[in-house]
């Protein structure tokens, strides 16, 4: 079997692992990025979201041999971005963030709403989010923080 | 052992269907999900699969001026089919309330059709649109209906060495249309039931109406008879008719009772829908 | 000094953004092996033998007979089988673990073990009462005997499930001749205590350590002790660390849940149109083991009258055993259940009167020196009628119940009163818990809370830090809370029923005024506090009467919808909410508290649907359990009035369960206002909905 080459947080990576292998254990148990979570295996809650080539994407429903050639950010790489920085001083502010467990996969699934809306409604915020479930917060919080991103980092997105 | 092939192209991928029985991984939004294992292990796949989800081929939304058809590849993943400007809005409206964002950045279009799902939102608006698929293998090209395509429940007609290429769809001149998705909530969820319609209207009577419910059947229910006997007259004298268009819609419905909702909310739901949509057809 | 109530920074915050806090799940350890679950398919049979294949080498079977001790995981009761013997008594019963290095492997192995069972009839009604439990106040007779109108009514509860993000899992590991549990949990001593039970082992061979949790919500109070009991009796045989991490549906299907309940009140009602007297009936399902059950039950009973005041009480419940998944503590804890009950009976008594709902509900609301409902007293004061005024002025209830009277627009708007007793049952923080509390100061002057307090991501690390620093008059950062380790700290009891910041934050407080009376500069210091009971508070646990609570926190939450004609959906479009939790030691962290909390209320109420057919679960993963999304939950108002409690810390009283509880009756009172037919039963589904319309 060839090996799989994709781009993983900004590095060039090659795994010769199944390409039927979940992309979020290949993350988690090959690459030990555990900041990817699973929360229910079946593309419901968000937990397992990272980024492929900058949309959001649950990585227990995608197969590692579907990124061959693409780019995956995961909240690890995504942590070294000036981005970053701007959501999790938003959700800091605005109290977006309980237990924990969905914040990783709520921030990805902010930067890739911004990036394609950058002054996103809360509406659309919402929508943009709600691939994402959170148990601790109602949600309000984290769409507050996400409103308050797209401010502070004007023109960043 | 399990084959697994990531094509590079289509020809790549055709001949390989031509060698061999696959499953054809799309997006993986249902196919890992309805093979999958223990976490940490490899989903159980009872065949070879080929991943199809890269092919450039087959990832592409294209309105033809001419012919007035848009062709949308198999593999387009359904957020871009949601935000195109040159896909009917209908589509692009439904294809929006297909799981989340995170679903819909990696569904195709082409999945959704196959998987054949009675809960396929998708496949609601390319019924109501006359939607044809074109089916590939390495010899050959077909193109039939949508309707024709869906044989069952995850059933359809695709032969081992045949896929999906493109959905093409005949544009629709519509006065009004309505899609309405009842799910267990307003977002990421499975249709307990699904109505799309639409209708044209010309000098004050119905040149087209077309309505189909999602569902509540082994597929899209459709009743183009009873969508045809309704053209060319008044909106008064449709909505006069309203007994026997829930009549014969009633007839066409045969809706189950299972975890998400039960067969007499569904019954009720679907011709209280279509009630409406009659009651509310106007000329602009 | 800090203002005590601005809000601080979530200390556990970039790490949880970031990823980089470890749940259990992301927890390795060296040549580690996994555990997965062999479990019944029946709701109830006999265990006539069990076909194991040959092992591979490295793999174990882990079952009762390896139990070293009791094979029943301690908490209340003993009838809670570790692993089942001979029996089994609901589908997903653990019968034994798998144990490992290969999940494959694990995996076939588990396929082709047969078990061989004698079936036999299972209860799923309310015919198996194992736990009875009532009191009387005042006297119902003396009532019945003056009543001018009665009323009677049966409400019906759904299971929900707690349905945190992250699944349950627990790793065990032998350290020399100590074994250690790491895992998701809310009570590292209630596991250690369970440990301990099944092992034999004297205490200092069981150490406990919590990790990052991700969502609790009562899903992780007695829950995780089953799984901890396990997985020490296989690390004790196999002598490898052991990760045994559920999947949601393994989750959804075996885990404790809400009860499902059935109450029945009748209401006695004198000539003047005052409630005179009430008789309740609670029947609780607990599925095949009690658990918690009496406990829940005795919570559900006590707030039989919510916030109205009613003199003549006969008040009696039972807990039923089925042959379903065990249930058990679920934020709330039986006060859900009965405050949906008394708030839609109050509401359709005055309608059955020719009353107005609201001014009928304000006559009985209770006032500060009023009797509870188990005779206690009322005894700080009560501000509810504020609170209730400032709900509807916010929410501009009046003016909209007006107005969704007149039309027939399917809007309507409920509103709901409510309390929760905080903390545990009448006496026993000091009989049952005994809190300890232990502050170290090291020669640098950074003081370390030890305490058993779990962070769950309801901010008690950021608080109970706050109660501490501000004490010592110290900055934030020199006060450090590590996650608990049993090792190390005493126990201040389980997080759970609301205690946290008033019990243990209160015990911190003083044992931090304790170290700052004493503060030796550059010293090593220690100081240790206990739980004492306030001295008027008298309980008799037999008879449930007395102070059933050291206090009371209270609310009001208004809720508006819109339901669908057509489709007979739901949509929340306005939630406002008043509470008074003592004083809000971090105003934020008891906003994030209190929109979490009705988010789960509210979906309680019209959302959140499961049920079983003959045993098994219909609703067992994330897509056909349905808990709300971002675009399903309305943006919240809500506003914290100041009533210090004087034996709170900084006046604190409980705020966790508080702002679940009133959710599901002011949806469902919203949703009869829409559809001007009453709602008994919930959750409020749109299948239950379209029945009403048609009616």
């Amino acid at each position: 079997m060839k090996k799989i080459k994709f781009t993983l947080n900004n590095k060039e990576v090659e795994v010769n692992l199944s390409p039927g292998m979940r992309l979020l254990d290949v993350l988690r148990d090959h690459f030990h990025l555990t900041g990817t979570k699973e929360g229910c295996g079946e593309g419901e809650c968000g937990a397992c979201s990272v980024l492929i080539n900058g949309r959001v994407t649950n990585s227990c429903c995608v197969p590692l041999g579907n990124v061959q050639g693409k780019s995956v950010m995961t909240i690890e790489g995504y942590t070294k971005t000036k981005r970053y920085e701007i959501l999790k001083e938003a959700f800091h502010f605005e109290g977006g963030s309980q237990c924990g467990i969905c914040t990783p996969g709520m921030i990805l699934a902010a930067e890739s709403l911004l990036s394609l809306n950058p002054h996103p409604t809360e509406q659309e915020i919402r929508i943009g989010l709600s691939g994402n479930l959170c148990r601790c917060t109602g949600y309000n919080m984290i769409i507050k923080a996400v409103q308050l991103a797209a401010k502070l980092g004007e023109g960043l997105w | 052992m399990v084959k697994h092939i990531i094509p590079n192209t289509l020809l790549e991928t055709l001949e390989a269907l031509n060698s061999s029985s696959y499953h054809i991984m799309a997006g993986g939004t249902d196919l890992m999900i309805q093979k999958r294992n223990s976490a940490g292990t490899v989903p159980k796949f009872s065949k070879n699969v080929l991943y199809i989800a890269n092919l450039k081929e087959l990832d592409f939304i294209r309105f033809d001026e001419k012919t007035c058809l848009s062709h949308i590849g198999a593999a387009t993943k359904l957020e871009d089919i949601h935000t195109h400007e040159k896909v009917p809005p209908l589509l692009k409206d439904i294809i929006g309330d297909i799981g989340g964002p995170g679903i819909r950045h990696s569904g195709t279009l082409g999945g959704n059709i196959a998987n054949a799902s009675p809960a396929g939102d998708g496949l609601v608006g390319l019924y109501l649109l006359d939607a044809e698929i074109k089916i590939t293998s390495l010899n050959d090209e077909r193109i039939i209906p949508i309707k024709k395509f869906i044989k069952g429940v995850r059933f359809v007609d695709l032969k081992d060495n045949e896929i999906i290429t493109e959905i093409i769809i005949p544009s629709c001149p519509f006065t009004n249309y309505k899609w309405v998705k009842v799910g267990g909530r307003k977002a990421d969820s499975i249709s307990k039931v699904s109505f799309a319609g639409l209708y044209k209207i010309n000098n004050g009577l119905v040149e087209d109406i077309r309505f189909a419910f999602g569902s509540v059947a082994t597929t899209v229910a459709r009743n183009v008879e009873l969508e045809n006997s309704l053209k060319n007259k008044s909106i008064p004298a449709i909505i006069d008719e309203l007994p026997r268009i829930l009549e014969e819609c009633d007839k066409i419905i045969a809706p189950i009772s299972d975890q998400r909702s039960n067969k007499e909310y569904r019954r009720k739901v679907a011709l209280n829908i279509v009630e409406n949509f009659i009651k509310e057809l106007k000329e602009f | 000094m800090f203002d005590k109530n601005k809000s601080t920074i979530k200390i556990d915050h970039d790490e949880k953004c970031s990823g980089q806090a470890l749940y259990t799940s992301d927890i390795v350890l060296d040549d580690m092996v996994y555990a997965k679950t062999l479990r019944s398919k029946h709701a109830k049979a006999k265990i006539i033998s069990i076909y194991i294949p040959t092992l591979p080498e490295e793999y174990y079977i882990i079952d009762y007979h390896d139990i070293l001790n009791e094979n029943y995981v301690k908490m209340i009761f003993t009838d809670w089988p570790v692993f089942a013997q001979n029996e089994v008594n609901h589908i997903g019963e653990p019968i034994l673990l798998v144990v490992g290095p290969k999940k494959e492997e694990i995996d076939r192995i588990l396929e082709q073990i047969v078990v061989n069972y004698e079936v036999k009839e299972a209860v799923f009604d309310f015919s198996n009462s194992k736990i009875q439990r009532g009191f009387k106040k005042g006297n119902i007779l003396l009532a019945q005997n003056e009543t001018a109108f009665t009323f009677k009514e049966t409400f019906n509860t759904g299971y929900q499930e707690q349905a945190y993000i992250e699944p349950q899992g627990m790793i065990a590991y032998l350290d020399e001749d100590k074994v250690t549990i790491i895992g998701s949990m809310q009570c590292p001593y209630y596991i250690k205590n369970a440990v301990i039970n099944t092992l034999g082992y004297p205490s200092d061979k069981v150490r406990v350590i919590q990790p990052t949790v991700g969502g609790a919500f009562g899903g992780k109070e007695e829950f995780p002790s089953i799984t901890a009991c396990q997985l020490a009796v296989a690390a004790v045989k196999v002598k490898k660390p052991i990760k045994m991490i559920y999947e949601r549906e393994e989750d959804m299907l075996v885990t404790t849940k809400r009860h499902p309940s059935t109450i029945t009140l009748e209401a006695f009602v004198n000539k003047d149109k005052q409630v005179i007297g009430l008789k309740a009936n609670v029947a609780l399902d607990a599925g095949a083991y009690l658990g918690l059950s009496g406990v829940v039950l005795a919570r559900a009973l006590l707030a039989v009258t919510n916030a109205y005041t009613i003199p003549n009480l006969d008040v009696s419940g039972d807990v039923f055993i089925t042959n379903t998944v065990p249930n058990g503590a679920f934020r709330g804890f039986g006060s859900p259940q009965m405050i949906f009950a008394i708030e839609m009976f109050m509401h359709h008594l005055a309608k059955d009167l020719n009353l107005d709902p609201f001014g009928f509900r304000l006559k009985h609301l209770v006032k500060q020196g009023d009797l509870t409902s188990t005779s206690g007293v009322y005894r700080d004061p009560i501000i509810m009628d504020k609170m209730i005024q400032k709900a509807a002025e916010i929410s501009n209830y009046h003016a909209k119940i007006e107005q969704f009277a007149k039309e027939n627009t399917f809007k309507g708007i409920g509103m709901s009163w409510f309390l929760h007793g905080c903390g545990f049952t009448g006496d026993g923080e000091s009989k049952q818990i005994k809190s300890k509390v232990r502050l170290v100061k090291d020669e640098n002057d950074l003081v370390y809370l030890y305490i058993a307090a779990v962070e769950m991501g309801q901010g008690a690390k950021t608080i109970l830090k706050k109660i501490v620093a501000d004490v010592l008059d110290v900055e934030n950062d020199q006060v450090i809370f590590d996650n608990p380790d049993t090792d190390f700290v005493p126990d201040s009891g389980p997080t759970v029923a609301s205690r946290t910041t008033m019990i243990v934050g209160g015990l911190l407080a003083r044992a931090a005024e304790k170290l700052k009376a004493t503060w030796q500069k550059g010293q090593y210091q220690e100081v240790f506090e206990k739980y004492e009971q306030p001295k008027y508070i008298k309980w008799d646990e037999e008879k449930l009467h007395g102070d059933a609570y050291p206090a009371y926190s209270w609310g009001v939450n208004v809720v508006e919808v819109e339901v669908s004609p057509i489709t007979y959906e739901t949509k929340v479009v306005g939630v406002w909410s008043v509470y008074d939790v003592g004083k809000a030691i971090d105003e934020r962290m008891v906003i994030g508290q209190a929109d979490g909390g009705i988010a789960q209320g509210i979906a309680y109420g019209y959302l959140e649907y499961m049920v079983h057919e003959n045993g098994v679960l219909k609703q067992k993963n994330m897509t056909d359990y349905i808990i709300p999304t971002s675009v399903d939950v309305a943006k919240t108002e809500t506003i914290i009035y100041d009533n210090p409690f004087p034996f709170g810390p900084y006046g604190a009283k409980g705020v966790g369960e508080l702002t679940l509880v009133g959710g599901a009756p002011a949806v469902a009172l919203a949703i009869e206002n829409a559809i001007k037919k009453k709602v008994n039963r919930i959750p409020a589904t749109p299948e239950y909905i379209m029945e009403l319309v048609k009616k």
